[in-house]
């Protein structure tokens, strides 16, 4: 019996040590960067005079219904992303400091609410890099939602087949290959890019390539020193990095970008599974049930042997 | 499911008790109000919104739900993995309970899913898997379902085999050989799936990080989890143990949950002290002075207070048992919930608590779980002993 429990623990540590070995290695994850053709927008808060164009275009481009409940159905008025607004344009100001934010879809380049879709559901274009939603594989379990630190995809809670809305950068209005077009910005020809910065009469939004948009906050915040917050573009590297970037005379957690570090979010969920079970492909599981079934198998054999000894004794 | 002699007996008596019809028109309203849900949408009957898309069909339903469903888990490691064999009565019924809290938070899953119809999908289409701690939650889920209906398979084939069909009777006997047959595979599978799913639901709480209270958010979340099941399943053991003996009039296993007790309250200082120890080492015990505060003392102090009882000399009765393993069992759903709702801050424009009718659904999945558990064990054989005379149930 003595020898029994010895070798029994013996090998419950063993299984521990694979679990372990399973985690250890889990920190050297590697940092996904944004593919070389990622598109995204440039938001300017300072140039934004709150128009609400884009969302009016935004709503025409995607087919969105009205959302004109605040005002007894009169007109278009929603106050915050929903199932029927995939962009808008907020007031935030504190005292004399005033600023308008644009909120949409940040196409992060390591998006958290596709490390949470189940079948890829909602997943990065390899090419653009823009979060598309696909309905065929989503069951509605809404993590996504949940995973998402900017509170972006939407659900409607209001059908019986409901679906998740959310910025897909127009993708749908896409026929012809992106070119180059004036001011060094890579654009889609009229009517096929993202509504919102067509329509911008500022230029407050703009799209391009990533790279050429960086290129160009980078340059307006070389030009006007102390203009913009921190002298800093929100997005290069936040939460991952995202591929809608921003500039903000006032503080970026003021206006709806939370101060999320450097570490793309899904980073710790994934270190710990991925470190448990793909690291060393199903080692962990495999190397458990293996235990597992060798301690249960062992005391069964023990336990006959033992009725069979008092059996004879008897 | 086991080398013992077969000493399980079906309780018998009438079946349309008085306690039984009020869990059946319980179970009937929730049944009610999920026919709405699904004709009308998830927002017809609840408070889900934008902010937050989880609220008690999940946090309590499923989170909890299935921890419920860890007795068979906790006293399958005793009896199977520690070879504590005096434990085995405790088996059957455990994987019964079991079965219903899994079953159960599988219906309350399709019930909150939007898009319910594509679930099939998701163990089909292999080649679209993620790496979602979500998907595999999903599918552990469902396949311990299938092992926990296979453990219990015996209760049906011992049914069976009294039955007056020659036929059926050997196709019993066969179903009982072939899972003797397959018995350290199957048991191995049903210890190992539980030990997966239950620690992924607290990574998958990992993934809505910038938004978690940091009291809840660490990397230890999975073991936290995995330890915390054990603890509910064993206090939903000695529950559903006495709620045995006194609805049915059955001896108690007064002595077995005494010595049961002793390791139970380990656990429970175990759980509490590496919380704290947790929380501390983090540099987090400024976080204590708020209302999160009370709510992580709750669920640090509750299974100490359980491990007081559980540890001194009233463990031996059968009252102080009881209390105990109320504790323990509010305690540790208090860090599902707190975890899967309370940590969760979507910022202050939004605000959550559930409708009437969500209410609703969950009370009669609860009621289903006990009305079903009182039909199976006056049919099939579940419990272990001699038929009692006396029965409030």
């Amino acid at each position: 019996m003595a020898i029994d429990r010895r070798s029994l623990i013996k090998s419950l540590a063993v299984g521990g040590t694979a679990v372990a070995a399973g985690v250890a290695p889990a920190s050297a994850a590697v940092r996904k960067t944004a593919p070389p053709g990622a598109m995204g927008m440039l938001y300017d808060a300072t140039l934004c005079i709150g128009c609400k164009t884009c969302v009016v275009a935004c709503k025409q481009a995607n087919d969105m219904p009205a959302e004109s409940a605040a005002n007894g159905g009169l007109w278009d008025a929603p106050t915050d992303l929903d199932s029927k607004t995939k962009n808008i344009i907020k007031l935030y100001h504190d005292g004399e400091q005033e600023s308008f934010v644009k909120q949409q879809c940040m196409h992060c380049v390591d998006p958290g609410c596709a490390s949470a879709c189940m079948l890829h559901s909602l997943h990065k274009d390899e090419v653009t890099g823009v979060v598309m939603y696909d309905p065929t594989y989503c069951v509605g379990c809404r993590y996504c939602m949940m995973a998402c630190p900017f509170n972006v995809p939407k659900f409607e809670f209001e059908k019986a087949a409901p679906k998740i809305v959310k910025c897909e950068l127009c993708r749908q209005r896409i026929k012809d290959a992106a070119v180059m077009g004036p001011g060094g910005f890579t654009r889609y020809p009229k009517g096929q890019g993202p509504a919102c910065c067509e329509v911008c009469p500022r230029e407050a939004v703009i799209y391009g390539k990533r790279d050429e948009l960086l290129a160009e906050a980078k340059r307006r915040i070389a030009a006007w020193p102390g203009k913009y917050y921190k002298d800093r573009v929100y997005g290069e590297f936040d939460g991952g990095g995202t591929q809608v970037l921003y500039l903000a005379h006032v503080p970026f957690d003021r206006i709806g970008l939370p101060d999320l570090g450097t570490e793309p979010v899904p980073e710790t969920a994934y270190a710990v599974q991925e470190g448990i079970y793909y690291k060393i492909p199903f080692l962990a599981p495999v190397g458990l049930f293996a235990v597992l079934g060798a301690v249960i198998y062992r005391n069964r054999r023990a336990d006959s042997v033992g009725a069979a000894e008092k059996e004879e004794k008897r | 499911m086991s080398s013992h002699a077969p000493a399980h007996v079906a309780v018998g008596g009438r079946l349309m008790t008085r306690p039984f019809i009020a869990l059946l028109a319980i179970a009937g309203v929730g049944a009610v109000m999920a026919a709405i849900r699904f004709l009308y949408g998830i927002g017809a009957v609840s408070n889900l919104s934008n902010g937050y898309p989880w609220g008690v069909w999940i946090a309590i339903d499923v989170v909890v739900g299935t921890a419920i469903g860890c007795g068979g888990y906790a006293v399958g490691i005793l009896v199977y993995i520690l070879n504590r064999g005096e434990y085995h009565p405790l088996v059957r019924p455990a994987v019964l309970t079991s079965l219903l809290g899994y079953g159960l938070a599988v219906i309350a899953v399709v019930i909150d899913l939007g898009r319910f119809w594509s679930l099939w999908k998701v163990p089909l289409y292999v080649w679209r898997w993620s790496h979602s701690p979500q998907l595999e939650v999903a599918l552990c889920v469902a396949a311990y379902t299938l092992v926990l209906m296979i453990e219990l398979s015996p209760a049906l084939f011992e049914k069976l085999r009294t039955g007056t069909s020659t036929r059926l009777r050997r196709l019993a006997q066969r179903g009982l050989t072939l899972v003797e047959k397959n018995f350290v595979w199957i048991l191995a599978l049903g210890l190992l799936l539980p030990t997966m799913h239950q620690s992924t639901l607290g990574t998958m709480m990992l993934l809505p990080g910038p938004r978690m209270h940091p009291l809840w958010l660490t990397p230890w979340l999975p073991l936290l989890f995995v330890v915390n099941a054990i603890l509910m399943g064993f206090a939903v053991v000695v529950l559903e143990a006495t709620f045995s003996a006194v609805a049915f009039g059955r001896p108690r296993e007064t002595v077995m949950l005494a010595s049961l007790s002793r390791i139970v309250g380990w656990i429970a200082v175990g759980w509490s002290v590496f919380r704290v120890g947790e929380v501390a080492l983090a540099g987090k015990l400024g976080y204590l002075n708020s209302g999160y505060g009370l709510a992580f003392m709750a669920e640090v102090l509750l299974p100490l207070a359980a491990a007081a009882i559980l540890l001194s000399e009233r463990r031996r009765q059968a009252m102080w048992q009881v209390r105990g393993a109320i504790l323990l069992f509010v305690g540790a759903a208090l860090h599902r919930v707190d975890t899967y709702l309370v940590a969760f801050r979507p910022g202050s424009a939004f605000s959550y608590f559930p409708a009437v009718p969500e209410l609703l659904i969950t009370f009669g999945i609860i009621a289903a779980e006990v009305a079903i558990y009182i039909a199976v064990v006056k049919t099939f054989p579940i419990l272990e002993g001699p038929v009692p005379a006396k029965k409030t149930f």
